[in-house]
């Protein structure tokens, strides 16, 4: 039982690295803030997953345990938010390869917001700004 | 309706389940933090939760919805094997030789007219398929999306597709009443795939025909 648990752990342990050095390859290969941002929120947070699922598994204590799902679970509500603030940024100081665009529909309506027409996402009533 | 009539200003009905709520969840951090169980910790963590909720209200928020057990449990799968299959799509995009590849941002319309509701999609949506929240338009309300890995104009449609079916699954999942009524009104007008983009302008060009790049 013992060794079919620590080879659980183990198979964990290996794809949560694996998938955190994919994404840190992907942060220093893509080609925009906003896809880098991808790779931070998304094989990254697997990643952690699967490492907090394998040390759980060998580690086997409920005191640990707990702390893991604490870990897991502010990573999950936190890490879209810090790529939205992030992305959000990169957007408006256009930190992007505006050439790899092939519909930008956000861009349409700013546009469309400074031209006079509709108003634009950040002239939004009662908005809560951050 | 007006734009300005959609956005919740007053504490709506339901508003006063959100203080015990947050009582109960801040004892349960609590305990996972002491990582164990006793009478005593009870106590005290409802005493620092009481004390932390007085000295920090949050704003009201408006929760009408009752989670439903199937369509949760429903939702629940699908999003774990959205985020196993995001993940493997982004990891490998990684490792792909061509780093020129298109991206796209899009305006997707959603149907909810609840604050947590958004907040909850932008956050799901955030986590799967190739899709990150660039910017929230509350009064739409319409969710700004940055994809990866699209390669033509279908691509994109099939995101938006994806993202609405999303909503759609947490709305049946734990959405209010009101929600509900919403979403079924939408879809009766505008079933998924016949989803019109959010600016008329250029954006309704045939699918599959990839427009000059700027």
């Amino acid at each position: 039982m013992t060794t079919v648990l620590d080879v659980l752990a183990a198979i964990c342990l290996l794809g949560g690295a694996a998938l955190s050095l994919a994404a840190a390859v992907g942060v220093v290969r893509f080609p925009d803030v906003l896809s880098r941002m991808h790779a931070a929120s998304k094989p990254q947070v697997l990643g952690l997953l699967l490492v907090l699922i394998g040390v759980g598994l060998r580690l086997r204590t409920q005191f640990d345990i707990t702390t893991l799902v604490l870990v897991a679970v502010f990573q999950l509500t936190t890490a879209p938010v810090a790529a939205h603030m992030v992305g959000r940024a990169a957007y408006r100081t256009r930190r992007l390869r505006r050439d790899l665009l092939i519909v930008d529909e956000l861009g349409e309506r700013l546009d469309a917001g400074r031209e006079g027409g509709p108003p634009g996402p950040s002239d939004g009533p009662g908005r809560p700004d951050g | 309706m007006s734009p300005t009539r959609r956005v919740q200003r007053r504490p709506a009905r339901g508003a006063w389940i959100l203080q015990p709520v947050s009582v109960v969840w801040l004892v349960v951090l609590w305990l996972l933090l002491w990582g164990r169980i006793s009478p005593g910790l009870v106590a005290s963590g409802l005493v620092v939760a009481l004390v932390a909720i007085a000295l920090f209200p949050l704003p009201p928020i408006a929760i009408e919805g009752r989670p439903r057990p199937i369509p949760v449990l429903r939702f629940l799968l699908r999003f774990a094997w959205d985020i196993v299959r995001a993940s493997v799509g982004v990891a490998s995009l990684a490792f792909r030789r061509d780093q020129e590849a298109p991206t796209a941002v899009i305006g997707v319309e959603l149907v909810t007219r609840s604050d947590l509701m958004l907040t909850l999609v932008a956050e799901v949506l955030s986590l799967v398929p190739g899709s990150l929240v660039v910017e929230v338009d509350r009064t739409g309300p319409i969710l700004y999306l940055h994809l990866i890995g699209v390669r033509d104009r279908a691509d994109v449609e099939r995101e938006r597709a994806r993202a609405r079916e999303t909503e759609a699954r947490m709305i049946r999942a734990f959405g209010s009443p009101a929600d509900r009524d919403a979403l079924a009104r939408d879809r009766a007008a505008r079933p998924l795939g016949a989803s019109a983009a959010v600016t008329s302008a250029s954006t309704t060009g045939a699918p599959g025909d990839p427009e000059a790049p700027r």
